[in-house]
């Protein structure tokens, strides 16, 4: 087997761990959690009889290591659970199941990450190549300080800086990204126009300087005084000779950034209305709905593993000392 | 040789670089003229910091960043370096001017293969198009006896040896055809057995296609094999320029005679009894890789043993083993006689101020934030108890010692030249009361007048206080100059160990030989000597 495989397995198998590790984190936290659903819904009046009695329905009357398992066991055969939302102290039940419940809002926002992605990661590789390249021309500073401006702003104020300016003052895009199943392909990139952009501004400056520091990094070393004495121009030393090996650190800031996409965008799925997975969250953290948490966390975990694990694996194969051992 | 006849290649008049420095500009090459015609090598020799590399450099119209060329005027055939843009100056690089760097390992991209960077430059100019620039290295590759010649270049910088690497990167300056290399410290990070190899490919290639060369170096045997004529430069200045022969000959300057000198320096030896440190049957292993089998060294107290071999020998791992910082997997260390414990935590404080170290890079082994009064008080304080103003007036005395004074006592690592730093290890290794101390390559890093005045003042704390030392080293003019005993290290295994006398005088084992024989001397021919001896041996 070639060493590089066995290391993707390596890591293959650590991320697995890892989801393990973080399960547990998970649960342990939940538990912690004041209240529980029993007490949110039926309200402070209800009796402990009834209490009880709804608890035991849930199955939350079990001690929690056994909970732990049937639940760890459910996911690993690809069973989310339900929803504890939906069911009533009357005993009325039209829970949905949390898989029905997180994957159209979880495709939303795997599309509004993607749509930032396609914008943000080409610009900003593009920006910091080219930063790199012009370093300490007045191109390179401008470049900096706006994108530090974007990204020293809250991310709700670049948002509705940008409402004001692109929907009230110019009605370019509209202010609601209110989007179902049913919006047309264009008509939905057209609506999510604006939280893509906001997304843009607050990710593009990281990348950038990363990418600007890692070949800025390498151009004090002697292979690259060598390039130059060998006649190579200023793009190719940076091009050919800086870039293949700055992969790594712009593949984990890039992963880190996308990462950041899927699980932290919250505020800005508020300002625009976006039916995206981080309010879905919210929603059922203030209710108490522990299967949609659980689920929501374990995605948002396993998004931040495997986007580490590609970084990784980028790392690996852009570096000829591990692709080709001795 | 007459050189008139032939016509001017590179012509440089009143050179003057400026670098950046404590936040001004320092003129660190001051009015250096040089002239070299078609086909002449010159040798370019001084102690670090003599600016030999940026005036080098300077020959192709470079300077480094923090570094520009202030003034003067620099011809290359016909062609003014001053006056051209960086674009005209970019197709010559590489094309008609090569440069062979220091460092091998660190000079080649890790991310491509060796044959794309051999024919890099090549290609970009279209002197040839890919498929026979790629021909063409390979059958230079050839010709500097590279193992493998039709499949090397596809290996990557890393799975090649140092002295390969260095080779590689000959053929690269040599795939264009220049009219002039710069070779600067070509083969100074190699062993002296890969030294001969690489310095014979290399003259070779340089001679069957009659480029010039340029050849920066601080050794003045490894030049004189080189060159056809020879440029001293000190404190950016020219000290002299002679034809190679009659510089070694007659050298005019003092400089100059000072740089001779050093190799003169010769310890009469005298044999050790009384058996201080031996190593007995020892194994030791990094993880799985053994890298000492059954080592068995003794070091007579009072003496000097030099242990030589070339990198990967195990010498290191020797001293690693008797200081404790590496536990041996087999056999024992004996102390004045008495087994010491394999691992340093289970030695106590009078067993380790016995045995003191000093390292070859004394910057990375002090603490760049410690003045010099703690760096040599610290033992004073953990070995001897010594506080306040004994601990003040004992770092003074040692301070003198090592011919410091107490105007030192404040200074920070950083503000010290590189022969004071090795000095202040020497004071602080002496500070715990060592009876033998372990240098490890402590004069390697070095210029050979500096090397000179630091095995001066070992060999005369050893005479004051009966020290004993084990000196670790590459360098046979080294162990000539300081040793008693002599310890050859060959793939973890002694060679063998005698007195000085003994083992410099033949016969010799077979690796012995070779390595004695490997090292250069202040000879033109020795390589032309060495190189015919060597082929009628085969």
């Amino acid at each position: 087997m070639h060493p590089i495989v066995a290391t993707i397995l390596q890591r293959l198998g650590f991320g697995l761990f890892t989801l393990f590790v973080v399960s547990v984190i998970i649960f342990s936290a939940l538990e912690l959690l004041p209240g529980d659903f029993g007490e949110a819904v039926l309200g402070q009046a209800a009796t402990e009889e009834s209490v009880a009695a709804f608890r035991e329905e849930l199955g939350l009357d079990k001690p929690p290591y056994i909970r732990y398992f049937e639940w760890i066991g459910a996911v690993a055969t690809g069973d989310l659970g339900t929803s504890f939302s939906g069911r009533a102290a009357s005993g009325v039940d039209r829970s949905r199941s949390v898989a029905e419940l997180v994957a159209p809002r979880l495709w939303n926002t795997l599309f509004l990450a993607g749509m930032t992605a396609v914008i943000a990661v080409p610009l900003a590789l593009f920006l910091g190549i080219t930063t790199a390249l012009y370093r300490n021309s007045i191109y390179d500073r401008t470049v900096n300080a706006t994108t530090l401006t974007a990204i020293s702003f809250p991310e709700f104020f670049v948002a509705y800086l940008l409402i004001l300016f692109l929907s009230s003052l110019y009605p370019i895009f509209p202010s609601l990204a209110n989007i179902d199943d049913t919006t047309p392909f264009l008509e939905r990139v057209y609506r999510m126009a604006l939280p893509a952009l906001t997304l843009t501004l607050v990710i593009v400056a990281h990348m950038m300087r990363m990418t600007r520091a890692a070949i800025i990094n390498l151009l004090a070393s002697p292979y690259i005084e060598m390039a130059q004495l060998k006649g190579a121009s200023r793009s190719e030393v940076i091009l050919k000779h800086a870039l293949p090996n700055a992969w790594s650190p712009i593949a984990t800031v890039i992963a880190f950034n996308l990462a950041y996409l899927v699980v932290g965008v919250v505020v800005v799925e508020v300002v625009f209305v976006y039916p995206g997975i981080g309010q879905l969250m919210v929603d059922a953290v203030t209710t108490r709905d522990i299967p949609v948490v659980q689920a929501c966390a374990l995605i948002f975990a396993a998004t931040y593993i495997i986007l580490n694990l590609l970084a990784d694996i980028i790392g690996t194969v852009t570096n000829p000392r591990l692709l080709h051992p001795r | 040789m007459s050189t008139k006849d032939k016509d001017v290649l590179l012509e440089m008049r009143d050179i003057r670089i400026d670098g950046f420095s404590d936040d001004r500009w320092h003129e660190i090459i001051k009015g250096v003229d040089l002239t070299l015609h078609r086909g002449e090598v010159m040798g370019l020799i001084g102690e670090s910091g003599a600016g030999k590399s940026s005036f080098g450099l300077a020959a192709m119209g470079f300077a480094r960043p923090g570094c520009k060329i202030s003034s003067g005027s620099i011809k290359f055939d016909g062609m003014d370096l001053m006056a051209a843009r960086e674009s005209e100056k970019r197709k010559l690089w590489g094309t008609r001017i090569a440069y062979v760097a220091q460092s091998a390992a660190a000079a080649f991209n890790p991310a491509h293969r060796l044959i794309e960077q051999t024919v890099e430059a090549t290609v970009r100019s279209k002197l040839h198009d890919e498929k026979e620039a790629r021909a063409d290295a390979r059958t230079l590759y050839q010709s500097l006896r590279l193992p493998d010649p039709e499949h090397i270049g596809e290996r990557y910088p890393h799975q090649v040896s140092g002295g390969q690497l260095q080779r590689v990167m000959t053929a690269m300056a040599m795939s264009p055809r220049p009219d002039l290399i710069i070779f600067d410290e070509p083969t100074t990070a190699l062993d002296v057995t890969t030294q001969v190899e690489v310095l014979a490919a290399m003259r070779n290639i340089v001679e069957t296609f009659h480029a010039a060369a340029i050849y920066i170096t601080h050794d003045l045997a490894v030049v004189a094999q080189m060159a056809d004529f020879i440029k001293v430069l000190r404190y950016g200045e020219e000290v002299e320029e002679a034809p190679t022969r009659q510089m070694l000959e007659t050298p005019k300057m003092d400089y100059t005679k000072s740089l001779w000198s050093v190799r003169e320096l010769e310890k009469p030896e005298v044999k050790g009894e009384d058996i201080i440190i031996e190593m007995r049957n020892i194994d030791a292993a990094y993880g799985d890789v053994r890298v000492l089998e059954n080592v068995n060294i003794k070091v007579p107290r009072g003496s000097t043993v030099a242990v030589v071999g070339e990198s990967g020998s195990g010498k290191s791992t020797s001293a690693r083993v008797i200081t404790g910082l590496l536990v041996p997997s087999k056999g024992e260390v004996l102390f004045n006689g008495e087994p010491l414990p394999g691992a340093l935590k289970q030695r106590n404080k009078d067993q380790l101020h016995r045995i003191q170290m000093i390292y070859q890079m004394a910057d990375t082994a002090m603490n760049p934030r410690q003045s010099v009064e703690e760096i040599i008080g610290r033992p004073l304080e953990f070995y001897l108890g010594l506080k306040g103003k004994a601990r003040e007036n004992r770092v003074i005395e040692l301070l003198e010692m090592i011919e410091l004074d107490a105007s030192y006592l404040d200074r920070l690592p950083g503000e010290l030249s590189g022969g004071q730093k090795q000095r202040i290890c020497i004071a602080r290794a002496l500070a715990a009361d060592p009876e033998i101390i372990i240098c490890d390559e402590i004069t390697s890093a070095l210029d050979q007048i500096v090397q000179e005045d630091i095995l001066k003042l070992l060999l005369r704390l050893q005479k004051q206080f009966n020290i004993t030392y084990m000196f670790i080293t590459h360098d046979i003019a080294t162990v000539k100059a300081i040793s008693d005993e002599i310890v050859v290290m060959f793939q973890g295994k002694v060679v063998e160990q005698g007195l000085k006398s003994e083992i410099l005088s033949p016969p010799h084992p077979d690796y012995t030989q070779l390595l004695l024989s490997s090292v250069p001397e202040m000879d033109p021919d020795w390589l032309s000597d060495l190189l015919a001896a060597r082929g009628e041996a085969l």
